[in-house]
């Protein structure tokens, strides 16, 4: 590495690190140290205290409210994963024209670009007390009386998790599968394989990076998420993003403070164990 | 032609019901923002009027809606405009291997996998400790920033590691400066991807809800505006204000859209 290559790719690079630096690693490292202090009930006091994270692990709730995160997202990520490469592998492999592959890939990554939570307000006329589904059902005579568990339940927290992130998997899969030596798959063919022995014996294994990306991606953004649990469940379900932001309407940042130290350990050490498995920048 | 085997019509079948499953809600309460005026929030539409849409331009009805929006989009073009210029230096930056680059790399992804709220607690914290005052356009700027420039940055990964260098070597080689290669030879080259920075740093922005939550001020975005309402309007005066929002996305990413295209023809006409 020349002395020149150093100064040119800093001077390059030097926004982005300034942001990150003062958006991202201050505000973790602020966190960090206001985590060990303590709250009045009107301020924060700066002290070395043990205070926040000796109630929070000596609170069963935390346990409860990590377990039931840990499986938010468990469950999100088998269901994306499932949908997700299916989609994938529809659009690499079975579509033909470049032209329609393109259509078709931006028919499943425009709501990305769209709002969030208009998204997850759009689901309360299908699933309410007399929504469509309800609607159906009874006139369909499957049920006689309306479920109550379709909306502001784990079923709708998770149908919305689902809605909002499989993309998140399509994208990632999608372009490893394009990536993928056409020749082996017709040589795999060649000596006789069936469709599935080529799909468990050939792209399954070459797709694995697409599909670490999209695991990352999907974990993580189920486990930090609050909003999507608060508004989907109507309150009634927590995860650790709503400890943190019910601490945080309270003004207790402390406390708010040592619930994100553990959950970002958690997350990175999720990811960590995830990146093994991965160069991100060579499937990019 | 090979004949189709007969795993395509599943598949079909199975992404078809994907796609409705993605647009299905949308387009449901597109309708329902139609609803006439003693109308609810689910179905039978009771009437059809554009009662919802006059309900949402009076001023008294609901929140500060016009505000957010002029605020959320004036937002979307400053994260847009960052966005893009940090990204293409950083994406050149990259191209190279330097003294740190692969720690800041991994920084940069710590940006996309660290949970939104950290990033709003954090700043929030820092800005309170300061003495400084959240604003939309300066804390809730940076806080963004944290979301659009992994985007952007990946992007600009994914082009240069398909990029031919041979056009910059002919570039030297017939005595173009290293600014002059970049400002005529390599922008141009990757300019769709530019264009995909524009429209990503534009949309996250536009839509972020957690980054912004404390970090905004008192002037609400307009996110943070819609959420506001959900926890007290019960009428479908939401629906209207989701489907002109949702209206409003689809118009941007069509523009850019058209940018690109416009863009690939003018590439083809100069090479034909």
């Amino acid at each position: 590495m020349k002395k020149s290559d150093t100064l040119r790719g800093w001077a390059l690079a030097s926004p982005l690190a300034l942001v990150l630096l003062a958006f991202l690693l201050l505000p973790i490292a602020m966190i960090m140290v206001v985590s060990f202090w303590q709250a009045t009930e009107f301020a924060i006091v700066p002290a070395f205290s043990l205070e926040n994270y000796q109630f929070l692990f000596s609170s069963p709730v935390t346990y409860k409210v990590f377990w039931a995160t840990l499986r938010y997202a468990l469950i999100t990520w088998a269901l994306t994963l499932l949908i997700g490469f299916t989609v994938a592998y529809y659009l690499a492999f079975h579509i033909r024209s470049n032209t329609a592959q393109t259509a078709l890939f931006l028919v499943c990554t425009i709501p990305f670009l769209t709002s969030n939570i208009i998204r997850m307000i759009s689901w309360i006329p299908f699933l309410g007390r007399n929504g469509i589904a309800n609607q159906t059902l009874i006139g369909m005579g499957v049920i006689e009386e309306p479920l109550e568990w379709l909306l502001y339940s784990d079923f709708s927290v998770i149908l919305a998790f689902v809605h909002l992130y499989t993309l998140f998997m399509i994208v990632p899969i999608f372009n490893t599968m394009m990536r993928i030596d056409r020749a082996l798959i017709e040589a795999a063919r060649d000596n006789g394989a069936s469709g599935w022995q080529i799909l468990a014996n050939v792209i399954i294994p070459l797709s694995k990076p697409g599909i670490m990306i999209g695991t990352i991606f999907v974990l993580t953004l189920v486990m930090g998420d609050f909003i999507t649990v608060r508004f989907m469940s109507g309150s009634q379900s927590a995860n650790v993003g709503r400890l943190i932001s019910n601490d945080i309407a309270l003004l207790q940042y402390p406390s708010a403070s040592a619930t994100s130290v553990v959950l970002l350990v958690t997350v990175l050490l999720i990811i960590g164990a995830l990146m093994r498995f991965v160069n991100i920048r060579k499937e990019l | 032609m090979e004949p189709r085997p007969r795993s395509f019509y599943w598949l079909t079948a199975f992404f078809l019901l994907f796609v409705i499953f993605l647009y299905g809600p949308t387009i449901t309460i597109g309708i329902l923002s139609f609803q006439g005026p003693q109308g609810g929030l689910t179905f039978p539409m009771n009437g059809v009027s554009t009662y919802w849409f006059h309900n949402l331009f009076q001023e008294q009805a609901v929140g500060d809606i016009w505000g957010a929006f002029r605020r959320s989009f004036a937002l979307g073009l400053m994260v847009m405009v960052a966005t893009v210029a940090i990204s293409v230096m950083a994406g050149l930056a990259f191209r190279k291997r330097f003294a740190g680059s692969g720690a800041l790399f991994y920084l940069t992804i710590a940006a996309l996998v660290i949970p939104s709220i950290l990033v709003s607690l954090g700043v929030g914290l820092i800005f309170n400790q300061i003495g400084a005052k959240v604003h939309w356009a300066s804390s809730g700027f940076g806080a963004q920033l944290t979301w659009t420039l992994p985007f952007g940055l990946l992007i600009m990964f994914a082009v240069f590691n398909r990029f031919d260098k041979r056009f910059e070597e002919a570039a030297r080689d017939q005595g173009a400066t290293p600014w002059q290669t970049i400002r005529h030879v390599v922008l141009p080259i990757i300019a769709p991807s530019v264009v995909g920075v524009a429209l990503f740093g534009f949309s996250l922005s536009y839509d972020e809800f957690a980054r912004t939550l404390l970090t905004a001020g008192s002037h609400n975005t307009l996110p943070l505006e819609i959420f506001g309402m959900t926890t007290n309007v019960t009428k479908p005066v939401i629906f209207a204000l989701g489907t002109l929002t949702t209206v409003f996305s689809f118009l941007i990413i069509a523009v850019f859209l058209g940018t690109l295209w416009l863009l690939g023809k003018r590439r083809a006409r100069r090479a034909g």
